[in-house]
């Protein structure tokens, strides 16, 4: 199967059903999408479909075929971090940081979508992600202060 | 040389951007080529006899390694404190809890590890379990403290119960550890845990090993919060137990219904208060009992008892104190560690018992506080006379200044309360505990110009490597990236001690201090790197504790919160929502703010999450909330807006004046929560969490 | 989960053939419920295969077919809360799949998953209840009231595959959930609720979601009280992990006065 990952292209001999979750971690060596409950609940293994956040516990990777999946490790440029992952260290936005990966991907999507959101829609955006250290204050304000 | 000390900045956190790219290495995103995949084999039965386990021959158990209780080399315990816990129930020994391991099983792939399971069939006889709190089954431990004497004290006596409830600390990184055997019969642990040297005791009991053939080496770990404190211990033996036996590393990885089914939550408990009062309001004497469930093995229990036990008359100052208190055991999973650590229970009891006199004698609850409050030179229930950095007034001024005016309801089915809370919890080890610890660090110049800080005090987001480094920075009078730490690895560093307690940066970080400023003092008289120096705890002479009668100086400090919360209540439903939420703290000083601000932002909302939604149900000794779809805490839509206020009141033997921190927040939250609700609905809820259910029947009996 | 085939049909027909013909079969969307039990082996019997639907063009989209408001099976969340015609012709669908899960489950949850799933708990369904909304499936159209048949239990036959969902046009209907908690949390009750005609369909309260049609009764005659008192007989809650029976019957009439005294005002 075929897909892009990260701005390449992927070309993978793997079981259609296997969860991508597991395919990006295990044949693809890619860790930073995290395992925080395979049941869809804590959004650990956020990762971006064509645009759209997903948890990658329940995507069988098959699903992917043709598709762009995006993962924190493609987010950076290299070397250089985007505004929002410079801004989540400038904030203390993470602090032990399993969280971290999947709540950028859910933020950065939200950034791209919504113009100037509010910290009610910052919150709505992120719903998905569960974090237990911060009590979610300097993740909402490192994402606002990325709304241009 | 640094122009600007970075004591006090918030600088960038020391390993963020390895985790803001995925760079971040946590326990299962190791790589080990050939490694196995472990599983534990669990209890059904909360109470009994482990008769038999068979392996049912269908399978073909030559591709799997299996271990029992017969295959452990050392003793059949998990090291902490009363060693009453099996790492793996024997055939013919007792069961006491759900979930208690009972075998071991290693395959190349999770399929057959999968498959094996199913093929295990124990066999036991079930015992009628046990959960009431009257002791009937054990007692872990008692403890009385005594202050003047209640009995013959007069006066309007207000009486109430309060329960609390179980709590998992929900990590969001599940526990794990990988075992390497190495040559020599040495085992490496790599895992998720807060404390290397409590696993490294825990392996060489178990697996019969030396110092230096039991390896425990910390990942990056996705949270704690207690939660890794000791029972990582269970999983590094059991994992090193298979990789033994396999002659191959072995991943003992739990998912998420294991995690949540099986390991140690926080001690649900009832804590009942007399209080007896003059009619101006004075505190004449505090009674108290404290009943705490241990689960089906003692574990850390006792500790946490004794935290209970000192923060139970809460921050406030009466002649007259007796608290009884006890913790037993049921045919539960065994409870444990998580911050706070006692308090939170008894603290939840105390707040709400000034609540309920100045309800009985007319007076606003925040008078009564201002009234009874602990202040510079009074006495603790246990007789310790504050001497300095009390910052009870400080913090009642501040939240209540920060506050912002209540603004009513615009809808008709929701009401709005406030609630107020005024806490202190104590920094670092109880009583002679960091005596006793001796926690030992190690620094070292190195020849290329930088330093290195040697310690087993963990990372866990807390920013634990980013203070020690801004602390070492600070004395030698160099830029932060001059400082390196040393991996949490028990081959390299000394015990230091837990990551527990809020002691990290008080103690610890303090032996950093003393320890970079000794090296800057050689280096200036002329030494070369590289150097290399250790620093170990000195108890002050000043602090004395009597273990034996539980009087005399129980912590060296106490940090200091007052909380503020706003709820609706939706009377339609029971549902309550915090809204807003103030804290001011005395933190001494703040060594690193947006850190010192994250600890209390998130402490605050795990604590709101266990007033409220946070439920843990019981059925036949085990968890009904064992997945993350029926255990819930708080998302980013219900957390509240959480305004923090840093007090700086600083204490003469901390880092800069720093206290310990790290469980304060999780004090205040539920009680002003509960007062709140009251404030919108006038029911009075005496338990924990404030379930909608629970609020809506008590409003409907108004 | 290591050994299940993954099947992708290109087209509906090729989709039914496939459905119909291999043994062990499983239909697969979005997988917010499939994949979780996949993964956890609690599926039975267990499957020899997926037939992933995800992708087919005829299931997705959501546009007006005649008098009437179609929904592709595999249309997910996400698409239904963003489409003009959804907002405008069935705003309390809108406004139940806000209340589902978070961002990433809207993404990917669909109506074909949630009625084929037939949760007691499924918080879109007691809202297709109150639409008197269709199921679409490759054979024939089923009225969403002929639809449930028992817990967990639907009218579909064992290779039928559910292509759309359609609603009227003109049909206003309110809606509340509740939960444990503002987002990712399954219901403890969900009710929708239509004046004209009369209908209160209600989802937690039973072993499948339901119309309580006793209160739906007293709705009709105009009698609003009546029917927050008679809906306490159409409900069977049970206690369960989330909530008690006492509670359940508690909101569902609060809920109930709520909703109505909500429309009455509009």
């Amino acid at each position: 199967m075929r897909f892009t990952l990260n701005g390449s292209p992927v070309s993978l001999d793997v079981l259609g059903s296997r969860r991508l979750l597991d395919v990006l971690r295990e044949e693809l060596g890619l860790t930073g999408t995290k395992e925080g409950c395979g049941e869809g609940e804590c959004g650990a293994c956020s990762v971006l479909i064509n645009g759209e956040v997903v948890d990658s516990c329940l995507v069988a990777v098959g699903q992917v075929e043709d598709c762009d999946v995006l993962t924190v490790e493609g987010l950076a440029d290299g070397k250089q971090l985007t505004a929002l992952q410079q801004a989540f260290i400038n904030h203390g936005a993470a602090q032990c940081g399993i969280c971290t990966p999947g709540m950028l991907l859910a933020a950065h999507v939200l950034l791209q979508r919504t113009n100037r959101p509010s910290a009610d829609d910052v919150r709505v955006g992120l719903a998905g992600n569960l974090c237990r250290c911060t009590g979610y204050t300097k993740i909402i304000e490192a994402v606002l202060s990325c709304t241009t | 040389m640094l122009s600007r000390s970075p004591i006090g900045q918030s600088v960038p956190r020391r390993e963020g951007v390895a985790k803001v790219t995925g760079a971040a290495k946590y326990t299962d995103d190791l790589v080990f080529v050939g490694a196995w995949y472990g599983k534990t084999v669990r209890s059904t039965i909360p109470a009994g006899r482990l008769r038999s386990i068979s392996l049912d021959p269908a399978f073909d158990w030559s591709q799997v390694v299996v271990v029992t209780a017969a295959d452990i080399p050392g003793e059949n315990v998990v090291h902490l404190i009363r060693d009453d816990q099996p790492v793996l129930a024997r055939v013919g020994g007792d069961i006491r809890h759900k979930e208690e391991p009972i075998l071991l099983l290693a395959a190349p792939d999770r399929p057959t590890l999968e498959a094996a399971a199913r093929h295990v069939r124990p066999e036991y006889e079930p015992s009628t379990p046990v959960y009431e709190l009257d002791g009937a089954l054990e007692v872990y431990s008692t403890i009385q403290i005594t202050k003047g004497d209640v009995d013959a004290v007069q006066g309007e006596v207000i009486e109430r119960t309060f329960k609390v409830g179980l709590q998992e600390q929900l990590y969001i990184e599940p526990q794990g550890a990988i075992a390497i055997p190495e040559p020599g019969g040495a085992i490496r642990i790599i895992g998720s845990l807060q404390c290397p040297y409590y696993v490294h005791r825990a392996l060489k009991r178990a697996l019969k090993l030396t110092d230096a053939q039991a390896i425990v080496v910390q990942a990056e770990t996705g949270g704690g919060f207690g939660g890794k404190e000791e029972y990582p211990s269970m999983v590094a033996i059991h994992a090193a137990l298979l990789a033994r036996k396999a002659g191959r590393p072995v991943r003992l990885i739990y998912d998420r219904h294991e995690d949540l089914a099986a390991t140690t939550k926080r001690h649900p408990g009832v804590i009942t208060h007399r209080t007896t009062v003059g009619k101006d309001g004075t505190l004449r004497a505090q009674d108290i009992e404290i009943v705490l469930d241990g689960g089906g093995y003692c574990t850390l229990t006792p500790v946490v008892l004794s935290r209970a036990a000192i923060h139970a008359a809460g921050p406030y100052s009466c002649p007259n104190v007796r608290i009884r208190a006890k913790a037993v055991a049921t045919n539960t999973p065994p409870n444990g560690a998580f911050r706070g650590f006692g308090a939170p229970q008894s603290l939840f009891a105390a707040e709400l018992m000034v609540e309920h006199v100045a309800e009985r004698l007319g007076i606003s609850s925040v008078d009564l506080r201002s009234k009874w409050m602990l202040r510079l030179g009074d006495t603790t229930a246990t007789g310790q006379v504050l001497t300095e950095s009390v910052g009870s007034e400080l913090v009642l001024d501040a939240a209540l200044k920060a506050a912002a005016t209540v603004q009513p309801s615009n809808r008709p089915t929701v009401r709005r309360g406030r609630g107020l809370s005024l806490v202190f919890h104590g920094s670092g080890f109880t009583g002679s505990g960091e005596k006793k610890l001796q926690g030992t660090i190690g620094f070292e110049a190195l020849a290329d110009g930088t330093f290195r800080i040697l310690t087993a005090s963990t990372e866990i987001g807390q920013g634990t490597k980013t203070i020690f480094c801004q602390l070492a920075a600070d004395a030698l009078g160099v830029s932060l990236d001059q400082v390196v730490l040393a991996p949490q690895d028990t081959s390299l560093v000394p015990d230091s001690g837990p990551t527990v307690a809020s002691r990290t940066a008080m103690i610890v970080g303090r032996l950093v201090q003393e320890a970079a400023v000794e090296i800057k003092q050689r280096l200036g008289r002329g030494e070369k790197a590289p150097l290399a120096i250790q620093k170990s705890y000195i108890q002050p002479d000043s602090l004395s504790w009597d273990e034996t009668n539980y009087r005399g100086d129980a912590y060296p400090i106490y940090a200091w919160a007052c909380t503020i919360a706003d709820v609706d209540v939706d009377l339609v439903t029971g549902e309550v929502r915090v809204t807003d939420l103030v804290t001011a703290v005395d933190c001494g000083k703040a060594l690193h703010p947006v850190m010192a601000e994250g600890q209390i932002e998130g402490g605050t909302l795990q604590a709101v999450g266990w007033a409220t939604i946070e439920e843990i149900k019981m059925k036949d000794g085990g968890y009904q909330n064992d997945r993350l779809a029926t255990y819930l805490i708080p998302t980013a839509l219900d957390a509240p807006r959480i305004r923090t206020i840093l007090v700086e009141n600083p204490y003469s033997r901390g880092p800069f004046g720093a206290k310990g921190i790290g469980e304060l927040p999780m004090d205040g939250p539920a009680p002003a929560i509960i007062a709140a609700i009251h404030d919108a609905t006038g029911v009075w809820l005496d338990e924990i969490p404030a379930t909608p259910e629970k609020v809506l029947a008590a409003c409907a009996l108004r | 989960m290591h050994d299940v085939t993954y099947l992708r049909p290109d087209t509906i027909q090729d989709a039914v053939q496939l459905y119909r013909t291999t043994p062990g079969c499983r239909p697969l969307a979005g997988g917010t419920d499939l994949m979780v039990m996949l993964h956890a082996g609690t599926l039975r019997p267990q499957p020899r295969a997926v037939l992933d639907l995800w992708s087919l063009p005829e299931l997705k989209g959501v546009r007006r077919a005649g008098d009437a408001l179609e929904i592709g099976a595999a249309e997910p969340y996400t698409g239904i809360i963003r489409s003009a015609d959804a907002s405008r012709y069935v705003p309390a669908l809108v406004a139940a799949a806000r209340t589902i899960g978070a961002a990433q489950i809207q993404n990917r949850g669909t109506l074909g998953g949630n009625l084929a799933n037939a949760s007691p708990a499924g918080d879109t369904l007691p809202v297709l209840l109150a639409y008197d909304a269709t199921v679409v499936t490759d054979r024939r159209a089923i009225p969403i009231d002929k639809f449930f048949l028992g817990y967990r239990k639907t009218a579909l036959q064992s290779d039928e595959l559910i292509t759309a969902v359609r609603f009227p046009l003109d049909r206003e209907v309110v809606f509340r959930k509740v939960g444990t908690r503002a987002a990712q949390a399954i219901s403890k009750i969900v009710m929708a609720v239509s004046r004209e005609p009369a209908r209160i369909a209600i989802g937690s309260v039973a072993e499948m979601p339901i119309r309580a049609t006793n209160a739906e009764q007293a709705l009709s005659r105009g009698d609003g009280a009546g029917a927050v008192a008679a809906v306490i007989d159409d409900t069977h809650p049970i206690d369960d992990v989330r909530s008690t029976a006492d509670y359940r019957r508690a909101v569902t009439q609060n809920v109930l006065r709520e909703l109505l005294d909500a429309s009455a005002r509009e």
